[in-house]
């Protein structure tokens, strides 16, 4: 297992080195001058313009830039934003927080509802319930998060006007009264974003459940006169759940790369929302950074997903 | 996007006006004191009866999110607009175009009060007494010579340094007065020192940060100003906190005791939380469809629109040099002249053009007649003063799609089968391009209509803002089309605006395409109305001028003028008071002002 680790691990390197190679490439490629904003401002002349180019390192030819890029970042040193001209780091710094606290708990509470859900679907299979969490499941993943997010905002915001929608992350959790603001702001995209997750596990953990269901394991049980909930808990719902918790390994990076949609839509300064802004600004360095991240995230959660159903389930043996 | 796009662009404007005004004014008439601007009758409105303090925390809302504090770095009006409550001009341009003396200076310095030499070569600011930046030090002499050091330094890329075009010297005659000195006699003696952009820096913080590693300095992310409020806490994209500044010269103000400048999202939603949740005192450029704004504002208890006309003009640009890929380097080059909008018939399918465009159903239904503009037929606009009323009744200002078809008929610009009119082997096809903007991609659609019904062929074409407003290869400045379409306005400098249609300013390969007049047009009789205008001191003859020189560009057809933007499109709480918003300046010019009543 060890081996296997370490074998993976270093394989890990040249996928990451062609992956930043590949991400960099698209980046230099695309249109767009992160100058764009100086071009009609004759304040800032032609030849201005040019030492700001070269401070910036982008008179060089992009396979020049990539090296000093990928030397830079083997140190640590993400670069500086155009924008902000803030270290890149610092600003995703300031903004994991937010994703966490928004994207992190809603993917929590999806996962703790997926559950539950599931099960019982399964069990009680083409009762009510399943009926009821099966339209819930297809409503959740196929009405696009912009839609739910805009819903709830006319509703309880304009309507209702129980909850903000404008994410202030200047509020600090001191106290109880600021812990309920603080869930009064985050529970519209929270919502949003449970809804998606828990739909897509759910239905996922039913179909796991109902393979299970009739295996002859189950019958055993069934036969050593174990109660039907035991059986169902310890039993079916153990074994059903090894694939669901690659799944969910594998759904990890997503958290940390955060919720474009749903951020830009409540104004929560997360990941997401700075990904986007970067991208319409050609804000190459913040653009990479949060890309290569994610890339090492998936490769890193590819590797722990994979270790972990070795781990839960003892017929899978890596050699 | 776009918004930001284009206010830098008529900051444009203003940086090439001031630049021609001075390099080529040729001031040989002494002029009358009258002729100097006057400042301003009051520094602010009424500011109720509040005492410093005495408010809680005023919400402000920017769905574009500020990323950095200094406007000597600034990269957009959310920039100049969230350093405004800290950093502070000399003075600031007044709602009536004129400066107004609510910022450094004691009063705003005149010919009458000798604080503009009659010569209108020197100008002298007195700064007021006893003036202390936000941490407890003088302000002084010196800081204003060293942000006029940082604005002029090209290593530091300062984007407001045009300010500085045309500046001989400021000099520090004593700690409390600088004195300006142009290079020749100029139109417009507030040029530096007034206005957003020009925000004075303190010596002591920005010292060390002049140079090529201006940029990345962490000072402009914290800048110590002497305006109402200093800095708490800084979010770079996300949220600027404010709190009193207690060394403001005003010991009655600032109203609230903190504020909050949120950043981010989109002007719908921003609109909502003004109008109908009332979760913000202010939210900044509400432009939304005029029929989704108007519902909103409609019966809202919560929040008022607060629409202000400006001098912005969205119009029709025309080419007048070949646009043909064939050309190679000499596309769009002056040398060459448009097929059908520059030969012989020029005027005539300029003129069916025009007629054919019809600007009052532009006006609105896109922008709600009057609520985000109104519908105009004058490329100069913003004072009552100098907006020509004679436009009104000339026939291309007419949507009148009979009278085109009939006078392109008349002249034997014949239609083929595929309905395109062409005359000797001249075919009308037009290439269309604007930004991509959901308004524009619907003024685009109207038009096409419009010119495909008199015989035009159309074809459109929409490229991202950082890329149309530049002067790269598919840039407005190369015009590599045969119209295309965006706003800008004047400034409180006619000249310098009108200049823009100059032959001197034509912009071409030779000069980076770094000049105002895209169109390519040259008319010596417009070029002698302009040259007229640099020596013209007096507001009321430089009015008619202007008025001239607008009407010429209209009757010729070098713009077809559509709509009238407002430039300010914000919204307010009902009890949020004090605001006075202001095509010229800064939308936080006065926001020392600003309180609630209960």
């Amino acid at each position: 297992m060890g081996r296997y680790i370490i074998r993976r691990l270093l394989i890990a390197i040249p996928t990451l080195l062609i992956i930043s190679f590949v991400v960099y490439g698209i980046l230099a490629l695309a249109p767009g001058d992160p100058l764009s904003q100086f071009a009609n401002n004759p304040n800032v002349p032609p030849e201005v313009r040019e030492r700001i180019r070269e401070s910036l390192g982008l008179n060089q030819p992009w396979h020049i830039r990539y090296v000093k890029w990928l030397l830079a970042l083997l140190k640590g040193d993400f670069g500086y934003s155009f924008m902000s001209h803030l270290p890149v780091i610092n600003l995703l710094i300031e903004r994991l927080p937010n994703t966490l606290a928004v994207v992190g708990v809603a993917y929590i509470l999806g996962i703790a509802l997926a559950v539950p859900i599931g099960m019982i679907s399964a069990v009680k299979r083409y009762s009510i319930f399943d009926h009821l969490a099966t339209t819930f499941a297809f409503i959740g993943f196929s009405v696009p998060t912009f839609f739910t997010g805009l819903l709830l905002i006319i509703l309880f915001s304009i309507n209702l006007h129980w909850f903000p929608f404008i994410y202030d992350s200047t509020l600090k959790v001191k106290d109880f009264g600021s812990f309920i603001d603080q869930m009064k702001q985050s529970i519209m995209p929270i919502i949003v974003l449970a809804l998606f997750d828990t739909a897509t596990l759910a239905r996922y953990i039913r179909a796991e459940m109902l393979e299970h269901l009739p295996l002859d394991y189950v019958r055993t049980a069934r036969g050593k006169g174990i109660a039907e909930r035991l059986v169902v808990i310890r039993h079916v719902l153990r074994n059903s759940l090894i694939p669901v918790v690659t799944l969910v390994a594998l759904g990890v990076p997503a958290v940390f790369a955060g919720a474009i949609v749903t951020e830009q839509i409540f104004r929560v300064p997360g990941i997401g929302e700075l990904l986007i802004r970067s991208i319409s600004d050609s804000d190459t360095p913040v653009v990479a950074a949060i890309v290569f991240l994610f890339a090492i995230l998936v490769v890193l959660f590819n590797l722990v997903a994979d270790v972990l159903y070795a781990v839960l389930d003892p017929r899978i043996r890596y050699a | 996007m776009c918004e930001l796009v284009e206010k830098r662009y008529m900051r444009r404007g203003l940086a090439l006006a001031v630049t021609a005004s001075i390099a080529l004014a040729a001031c040989t008439q002494t002029p009358a004191t009258t002729g100097s601007p006057s400042p301003g009758a009051s520094a602010s409105v009424a500011p109720g009866t509040f005492t410093r303090g005495q408010g809680g925390e005023l919400k402000i809302l920017y769905w574009q999110a500020p990323t950095i504090l200094n406007t000597h770095q600034a990269t957009g009006t959310k920039d100049y607009d969230a350093a405004r409550l800290i950093q502070e001009p000399l003075a600031s341009w007044g709602v009536d175009g004129k400066p107004v003396a609510n910022g450094l200076a004691k009063e705003i310095p005149t010919v009458d009060n000798k604080g503009v030499s009659a010569d209108f070569t020197t100008v002298t600011w007195n700064l007021a007494s006893g003036l202390k930046w936000s941490d407890g030090t003088a302000v002084t002499a010196d800081d204003v010579v060293f942000t006029s050091k940082y604005m002029a330094d090209t290593d530091t890329a300062d984007p407001n340094s045009d300010y500085m075009t045309g500046v001989k010297s400021v000099v520090a005659t004593n700690p409390t007065t600088v004195t300006v000195t142009f290079d020749a006699p100029t139109a417009n003696p507030y040029q530096f020192g007034t206005g957003g952009g020009n925000e004075i820096m303190q010596k002591a913080q920005f010292e060390k940060c002049l140079g090529a590693k201006a940029s990345e300095c962490p000072e402009n992310l914290k800048p110590v100003g002497t305006g109402p409020y200093k800095l708490t806490e800084f979010k770079s994209g996300d949220v600027v906190t404010y709190e009193i500044n207690t060394n403001y010269r005003d010991a009655k103000k600032p109203y609230f005791k903190t504020v909050q400048l949120k950043g981010g999202g989109d002007a719908l939603s921003a609109a909502r939380a003004v109008f109908q949740t009332g979760d913000v005192d202010y939210g900044w450029n509400l432009q939304v469809e005029a029929p989704v704004l108007k519902a909103l504002i409609t019966g809202s208890t919560k929040g008022d629109y607060l629409g202000k006309a400006s001098s912005n003009v969205e119009r029709v640009n025309i080419n007048f040099a070949n646009p043909d890929p064939a050309l190679g380097d000499q596309r769009s080059e002056p040398t060459t002249k448009h097929p059908f909008f520059n030969g012989p018939d020029g005027l005539i399918v300029r003129s069916a053009l025009a007629m054919a465009s019809d600007r009052a159903t532009i006006g609105d239904q896109l922008y709600g007649n009057g609520l985000t503009g109104t519908s105009t037929c004058n490329q100069l606009l913003g004072s009552d003063g100098w907006t020509s009323k004679n436009t009104a009744t000339m026939s291309v200002c007419k949507f009148d799609p009979a009278a085109a078809n009939k006078l392109l008929d008349d002249n034997g610009w014949v239609k083929g089968s595929d309905g395109v009119r062409a005359k000797g082997g001249i075919k009308l096809k037009i290439l269309f391009a604007t930004t991509v903007n959901a308004l524009r991609q619907k003024e685009q659609d109207i038009l096409k209509k419009n010119w495909e019904a008199v015989g035009f062929s159309v074809e459109l074409r929409s490229l991202p803002g950082g890329v149309f407003f530049s002067n790269a290869a598919d840039g407005a400045n190369r015009f590599y089309y045969d119209v295309s379409m965006f706003t800008n306005g004047s400034t409180p400098d006619i000249t310098g605006y009108m200049a823009g249609w100059t032959t001197k300013q034509i912009a071409q390969k030779s000069n980076n395409w770094n000049q105002n007049n895209y169109h390519r047009y040259s008319n010596p009789a417009y070029d002698a109305i302009v040259e007229q205008m640099r020596t013209t001191t007096d507001q009321a003859k430089l009015n008619l001028l202007g008025i001239q020189a607008n009407d010429i560009l209209i009757k010729d057809v070098v713009v077809i003028p559509l709509v009238n933007r407002f430039q300010v499109a914000s919204g307010k709480s009902k009890a949020l008071q004090g605001t006075n918003l202001n095509p010229w300046d800064s939308e936080m010019w006065n926001i020392a002002d600003w309180y609630k009543t209960p």
